[in-house]
């Protein structure tokens, strides 16, 4: 069957912001979705919230909406634009969730939109707990043998059936309260009369406990005419009761003889067609128990999902894009294998190689969370690596991770040694070990080898972890090798490793370590178990570069080969590698041969060349020139989909000018790891290692350090030192931005203004710079992304306790002092130079004031509060500043404007000009700049790449800086719902996982949009609850009087209560929480508040304002922290009521 | 310490890696199977009698083995090559390590090479002839030794792996089979069916036993007489190794059968089907082994995933008009089924697939096959 031709317009949805557990990956299967059925002629409509992403580029879809994803919304979108289909299976839950509320409320029905690839009552089949059950139970497969009970008697009969242990979990618990292992009759009543207290509805599923099952994912395709394929089976390190986004995972399965992985196989092929998906993607979970192989269902994701996407980076099979054609119709043996061009996508990648994911936290961000990994996601991004086996691709995951570990231990995070290798001060008891292994954290990993250091066994190990006996026998290979390599160090014979005998010694030269000590043959043993040259350098007491040279020279070096979905067995068209040990060829294509067959994408990004324009310099100009990009790695707070985006970005623009893009990245939910946004793709660590590898492999012509984020930045130095030809912003200057010293000298020079500072390389200095500069003060490391360890100090024993943990965080580079500037507004600035020209495509005023971290501030282009005077101030500070910095490609500036009293003036009460204060260059692509694309319609990073790739502005025609029609506010958005309890208050640490991007005529309007975007419903009647910090009461007041106009409810404490009774507000008195109740949470729990404005006193989970916040967060009930926020809010609530959200396409924006 | 082994190939190409099996030197055709999981069956499959086979998938040995996942009697393989061999087996259903399974069975089998170079080699060269050795070391003595094995081009391997005596098989399938357990009753109270053994793997007798079949294993030298005076309801052509032209006495054997009886032919049982009806078979440049082949029925336009091992296939030109093409590889159009449409004579019908739906290892798709085969039966 060909393509539909009964449908021409398509709505795609987009998964909105990241959050943990919807993260690039939506970014990347919506952008393959677009592309996908573009190629096929479809006019493609695009709704999300998210501007970061490469989806919502105009020149992905036909119409592009950046707007809130809620259904009254899309609404609007589908009477204007009247699309005939609706495609809900590519953006996450969140479009899944949204086309089923645009089914709920009829909207479908309505506008006679078809929905797609799955229809609504398929969805429910597949998320609906009881009709999942029931149609399993059809099929006559065993799901987690459960129920819910209302009463204990019941529960007592269940537990027959579900046996000991067993999971108790209350339902519709407010808080979380989670479930419970009751592993004796009497602990389990006890927990079901708790649950059955807890649960509002008397409700509690009790369940037979599968904790420590294996687990097994299955990614499933399948066509309209009921062909189905299994891409990829995904087995889980860490077994069941760690959500698998939690888990270490591997490609393929390891563990499943054929009779086990085919029954599987079978199960997968009758859950996908019971339940009904037509067409695409699925993933289905499963348990198994270890003992005897039984087998359960756990549950499906009639969508394409975070395993689709390692699936496909894991196996080539490109499941997004192949699902959105098999949606228009399309069968799978229609469409071509784009790897081998000469087979079909009706088959089953068979691959080579091993796969690892890991995922990777942020705890150090939320230190009053709970740690412990459980069946709800905490994790915020992932790291994969491409290994010969196992052990390879483990440790090369490790150190994809970029936590400062270079593969399994052997680094300068290895607890268990010193730095002479030594025992180490910190090396864990046996009893911390055994606690470590037994309660799964993400320091679990680490522990594992300690517990093989210790002499434990890995029986022992299983019994702790049930992490399955294969992968700690590849471990334990691990250490022993590592012990094997100790002893060549030491000239000692190695030590034996869990319990078994000892081993031969190798043969060594005694006497001091050297790496002559080190055989070849133990050598290139290490290297195919994943050892990096950083871990042999640590164990053998020399310099990377030392290991490196001697391992050159023994001619010990890694291949590439490639990912081609079929084992060798057909010829790969598509450049996509890893580097292996395990190997004598290499599949590279060479430099200057026939160039790698380009990708005929359907959707090329827009040129914004200029025809006629010829490039400058070496790297321009002939098409067989390569320039490697470095990507950014795993996901972290601070770093995520926006340096991606500029990744991309470069990439695109390289291939505009007939340059070789070569990608490198290790983080597989991205668009920059896609196959085909790169002429040549390497799965590979952001170390200086495996970049080194790559760069001399691919004989680079030059490499992109700007744009992956602090990542690529750490290793610029090392990169340059070894030669490697670093273009764009000289890494110098780079250094120079983050050199205080020299920084404030290039300040004076320039006549700016920067607020009073000091390095500190001690505690002590700390202590002397503050008194000199005064409190309050900015503490902060320094070459730390994301505002890691800052904090706003007000006082002496404040500071002390911050800069000790600065001082951690800071790993050996200094600290830096800043005076703070109070109430200052802050001001992002994005800059293009090319060393003659300055763009400044992007003025962007903070809504928070000055001390919330950039990162998680709203913002807003244009400026809505800067008099033009001011802007004009800022824009010449920012020329002045990318000249004499010597930028080539993009910056990024941070400002204070700060309204300051004239000394001359004798009363206080004149404040006179707003005065600019720099705060922090960054010669760099920053957070922003995918933000000020989508608010300026200027491709900033594609300009920026091409700059650095010797094209000047003015070749490229860019000579103005973008005038935007319309205000943009970007809001961030935090997962705080996933850590619950925690204090939400915002500070100079960022917290943030995403954003989202409300655009309109007006700010306020704008603003509303971002608010609703990011999950702020902001109320249109209801009860406000009011607190503000003693310097917000006034403007609070202010406050309460308009939102009292309004008609809206207040509740505040009694002494506000009074204040408000003072200018004729009626407030109803809410007790705080030490003053009996009823108190505000009673109110929450009665759901009798819509919104919550809460300026911080003080801060913490600890304090009773601290338990407010939390507790409407839990609740979901927005709350605002921030008295400009508030601000701006009430404004947009005025706005809300007297005026319609309208819903206009970039496309039709950016064309007036 | 592991001792050293070494694989040399004809066109001078040698590897040295680890012994992973027994002590000893081995010949033969050097081919690569794509298969993740099922090593145990491939390495049980008799069909790869007189090949040194290679495991592109590099972790081997993880699951271990168990007697329940052997395909016949012992390895059939002249030799193993993969990655890395586990040194543990993690499985509730392991017996043995793979290491000591090969040993105990004298297989010669390396570890620790590139064989994702060996297969691109293979897949540039095509099939070539090489020499596994752990006892000679020496490269020029190994490559002239790989130059001097005989290959498969027209050998008759059958009669090296055909049983001498006929049984009556009884066992069912495997529990694991179906997800609803079926199929593991053996009545033996259905159809009678005698199956040519030719190399059969067993769990082609496995489905007929688990239909309700009787189910008689004859040896592939039987006449068609013998076949018939056993009273068969249908007649079953097994897979088995190498060649299939050089098998003359079973092509007649077959020629006689066709029409007479209903006939069910698995990968060399297909070729020998097509050979009788006059077509002709080709070597393939490197074959089909693996678990991921997509197949289309051109009955119903249904693709399967099917599982294949072999190096010679039915050329489409040479089919005589009483064939009629049923199922085609999607990888590369050869033929992987036909049906013998009995011209215009109201004969019993013949039918047969180059891959295995019997799986094992592989996906289970093609159990359809039977039930067709069954339904042949009753007419």
């Amino acid at each position: 069957m060909p393509r539909r031709d009964d449908i021409h317009k398509i709505l795609l949805l987009g998964s909105g912001p990241i959050v943990i557990g919807q993260a690039c990956e939506f970014d990347y299967s919506g952008a393959q979705a677009c592309k996908a059925l573009r190629e096929e002629g479809y006019e493609v409509v695009l709704v999300n919230s998210n501007p970061a992403t490469i989806m919502t580029d105009p020149s992905m879809a036909d119409r592009t909406y950046i707007e809130p994803l809620t259904w009254e919304v899309v609404e609007k979108i589908i009477e204007r634009e009247k699309p005939d289909a609706l495609l809900p299976t590519l953006g996450g839950q969140t479009a899944l969730n949204l086309a089923m509320a645009l089914d709920h409320h009829g909207v479908l029905a309505k506008h006679g939109v078809e929905m797609i690839a799955a229809k609504a009552d398929v969805i429910d089949k597949a998320e609906s707990r009881e009709r999942f059950k029931a149609a399993m139970g059809k099929i006559g497969l065993d799901v987690c043998r459960g129920e819910t009970v209302t009463t204990v008697d019941r529960a007592r009969e269940v537990l027959e059936t579900i046996g000991l242990p067993a999971v108790v979990r209350p339902s519709f618990t407010m808080g979380g309260s989670g479930s419970s292992i009751a592993y004796n009759r009497a602990e389990y009543e006890q927990l079901v009369r708790n649950g059955l207290e807890a649960s509002p509805t008397s409700e509690v599923l009790v369940e037979e406990s599968i904790i420590g099952w294996k687990e097994y994912e299955m990614e499933v395709m399948r066509d309209a005419d009921d062909n189905v394929v299994i891409i990829c089976a995904i087995e889980n390190f860490d077994p069941m009761g760690v959500h698998t986004g939690d888990s270490i995972t591997v490609a393929p399965a390891q563990t499943l003889s054929d009779k086990e992985y085919q029954r599987m196989r079978d199960a997968s092929l009758a859950v996908i067609r019971e339940i009904g998906v037509e067409t695409g993607g699925s993933n289905i979970q499963f348990a198994i128990n270890p003992d005897d192989g039984r087998m359960i269902v756990i549950e499906m994701n009639p969508r394409v999902s975070r395993s689709s996407a390692l699936a496909s980076k894991a196996t080539g099979f490109p499941i997004a894009k192949i699902a959105a054609k098999l949606a228009i119709g399309y069968r799978l043996h229609e469409l071509p294998n784009d790897i081998t061009r000469v087979t079909t996508a009706c088959f089953e990648p068979s691959i080579d190689y091993v796969v690892t994911k890991i995922p990777r936290f942020a705890f150090e961000k939320f230190p009053e969370a709970d740690a412990t990994l459980t069946t709800q996601m905490k994790s915020v991004g992932e790291t994969m690596a491409i290994g010969g086996t196992f052990k390879e691709s483990f440790q090369k995951a490790l150190r994809g991770l970029e936590v400062g570990a270079f593969g399994f231990g052997c680094d300068t995070k290895d607890l268990w040694y010193g730095p002479n290798g030594e025992p180490g001060a910190d090396r864990p008891s046996a009893d911390e070990i055994e606690a470590k292994l037994t309660v799964p954290t993400a320091e679990r990993v680490w522990h594992l080898r300690y517990a093989f250091k210790s002499g434990m066994t890995a029986g022992e190990i299983f019994q702790l972890t049930k992490i399955d006996p294969w992968f700690l026998d590849q471990l334990q290979q691990i250490v022993e090798t590592e012990e094997e390599l100790r002893a060549a160090a030491t000239g000692e014979p190695p030590t034996s490793v869990g319990g078994g005998a000892s081993q031969p010694p190798t043969t060594n030269v005694a006497g001091s370590p050297s790496l002559g000590a080190l055989s070849d043959s133990l050598l290139w043993k290490a290297k195919r178990y994943g050892f990096s040259d950083r871990q042999l350098a640590t164990i053998f007491g020399r310099s990377e570069m030392e290991v490196r040279r001697d391992r050159e020279a023994r001619g010990v070096k890694p291949v590439y080969k490639s990912v081609d979905t079929c084992a060798a067995e057909f010829e790969a068209q598509t450049p996509y590698f890893y580097s292996t040990y395990w190997g004598t060829e290499d599949e590279t294509p060479a430099k200057n041969a026939p160039a790698s067959p380009r990708r005929q994408s359907g959707v090329e990004p827009a040129t914004t060349t200029k025809p006629g324009s010829t490039p400058t310099t070496n790297v321009a100009g002939s098409p067989t020139k390569r320039v490697v990009i470095l990507g950014g790695g795993p996901n972290r707070i601070g770093q995520g989909i926006e340096f991606d985006y500029c990744c991309c970005h470069a990439s695109y623009a390289l291939r505009e000018l007939g340059i070789e893009s070569v990608m490198v990245n290790s983080n597989p939910e991205t668009v920059s790891t896609d196959y085909d946004t790169s002429d040549l793709l390497f799965f590979e660590p952001l170390t200086v290692e495996d970049v080194m590898n790559v760069c001399e492999r691919v004989e680079a012509d030059g490499v992109i350090v700007q744009f992956g984020g602090q990542t690529p930045l750490n290793l610029a130095r090392a990169l340059q030192d070894a030669g490697l030809p670093i273009i764009g912003t000289a890494v110098d200057a780079i250094e120079a931005a983050e050199d205080r010293e020299k920084f404030s000298a290039l300040v004076d020079r320039l006549g700016l203004r920067q607020p009073d500072s000091g390095i500190a390389r001690t505690p002590a200095q700390a202590r002397e710079i503050a008194e000199r500069i005064g409190f309050p003060v900015l503490v902060r490391p320094s070459f730390v992304l994301g505002g890691r360890a800052m904090e706003i100090c007000y006082d002496k024993s404040q500071l002390d306790r911050y800069v000790a943990a600065a001082f951690i965080a800071a790993q050996g580079q200094p600290v830096l002092i800043d005076c703070f500037l109070e109430s200052a507004t802050e001001v992002d600035v994005d800059a293009i130079c090319d060393g003659e020209t300055v763009i400044v495509p992007g003025i962007m005023e903070h809504i928070e004031e000055a001390g919330v971290h950039s990162g998680d501030s709203a913002c807003a282009i244009p400026a809505y509060s800067l008099t033009a005077a001011m802007q004009a101030e800022i824009r010449e500070a920012t020329d002045k500043l990318a000249r004499e910095l010597g930028v080539r490609g993009l910056m990024n500036v941070q400002f204070a404007v700060v309204d300051e009293c004239d000394p001359a003036s004798s009363s206080t009460t004149v404040w006179t000009n707003p005065v600019l204060y720099l705060i922090e260059v960054n010669p760099r692509a920053s957070r922003t700049v995918p933000f000020v694309a989508k608010a300026t319609g200027m491709p900033v990073a594609k300009i920026a790449a091409k700059v650095m790739a010797g094209v000047s502005l003015k070749e490229q025609g860019v000579t103005e800086d973008p005038k935007p029609q319309h205000v943009s506010v970007k809001e961030a958005v935090f997962p705080f719902v996933k850590f619950r309890g925690i204090d939400i208050v915002l500070g100079p640490e960022m917290r943030s996982t995403g954003e989202v991007m409300g655009i309109s005529p007006s700010f306020a309007m704008a603003f509303a949009k971002s608010q609703l975007a990011a999950g702020t419903v902001l109320p249109l009647q209801g009860n406000v609850f009011l607190s503000f910090a003693p310097r917000h009461k006034q403007r609070g007041i202010e406050l309460a009087k308009r939102l009292f106009a309004r008609g809206y409810g207040i509740l505040a404490t009694p002494g506000t209560c009074d204040a408000l009774a003072a200018i004729g507000v009626t407030a109803t008195r809410v007790n705080k929480l030490t003053q009996g109740r009823p108190n505000l949470l009673d109110y929450l729990a009665e759901e009798n508040v819509a919104l919550v404005m809460n300026t911080p006193i003080g801060k913490g989970a600890r304090t009773d304002e601290g338990k407010i916040r939390a507790a409407a967060t839990s609740a979901g009930v927005p709350v605002l922290t921030t008295i400009e926020a508030a601000e701006a809010a009430v404004t947009a609530m005025e706005t809300l009521a007297s005026s319609e959200m309208q819903v206009e396409s970039l496309q039709e924006r950016f064309s007036q | 310490m592991p001792q050293p082994a070494k694989l040399a190939l004809e066109d001078g190409t040698v590897f040295t890696g680890n012994s992973i099996g027994a002590p000893g030197e081995t010949d033969g055709e050097v081919c690569f199977n794509t298969s993740m999981t099922g090593y145990q069956e491939v390495l049980t499959d008799p069909s790869y009698h007189g090949q040194i086979v290679t495991m592109t998938y590099p972790m081997i040995g993880n699951y271990g083995a168990s007697d329940a996942d052997a395909e016949s009697s012992k390895p059939q393989v002249a030799g193993f090559v993969v990655r890395e061999n586990s040194r543990l087996a993690s499985n509730f259903r392991s017996e043995q390590s793979l290491g000591d399974y090969l040993k105990h069975h004298g297989v010669v089998a390396i570890d620790g090479i590139d064989t994702r170079a060996l297969v691109r080699r293979l897949r540039s060269t095509g099939a070539l002839r090489g020499v596994l050795s752990t006892t000679d070391l020496n490269d020029d003595s190994l490559v002239a030794k790989a130059k001097a094995s005989p290959g498969l081009v027209g050998r008759d391997l059958v009669s090296e792996v055909t049983p001498q005596e006929s049984l009556a098989w009884s066992q069912p399938l495997s529990a694991w089979t179906n997800l609803d357990g079926s199929g593991d009753s053996a009545s033996g109270e259905g159809p009678h069916v005698v199956a040519l053994d030719f190399g059969m793997k067993w769990n082609i007798p496995r489905h007929f036993a688990g239909r309700g079949c009787r189910v008689t294993v004859v040896p592939g030298a039987t006449s068609a007489a013998d076949i018939l005076a056993r009273e068969p309801d249908g007649v079953f052509l097994s897979n088995g190794p190498g060649d299939p032209e050089p098998v003359g006495y079973a092509i007649g054997t077959v020629r006689e059968l066709v029409g007479q009886k209903p006939i069910f032919g698995i990968c060399l049982g297909h070729q020998l089907l097509s050979l009788a009806c006059g077509a002709k078979t080709y070597k393939m440049k490197f074959g089909h082994r693996g678990a991921n082949h997509p197949v289309q029925d051109l009955t119903t336009g249904k693709v399967e995933i099917t599982c294949q091992n072999h190096g010679f296939a039915v050329d489409p030109e040479s089919l005589p008009a009483e064939l009629k093409v049923t199922h085609r590889s999607l990888n590369d159009d050869s033929v992987e089924g036909v049906s013998h449409t009995g011209s215009a004579k109201d004969g019993a019908p013949a039918f047969s697939v180059q891959y295995h739906p019997e799986a094992s290892a592989g996906p289970h798709d093609s159990h359809y096959l039977f039930e067709r085969f069954m339904a042949a039966i009753r007419g």
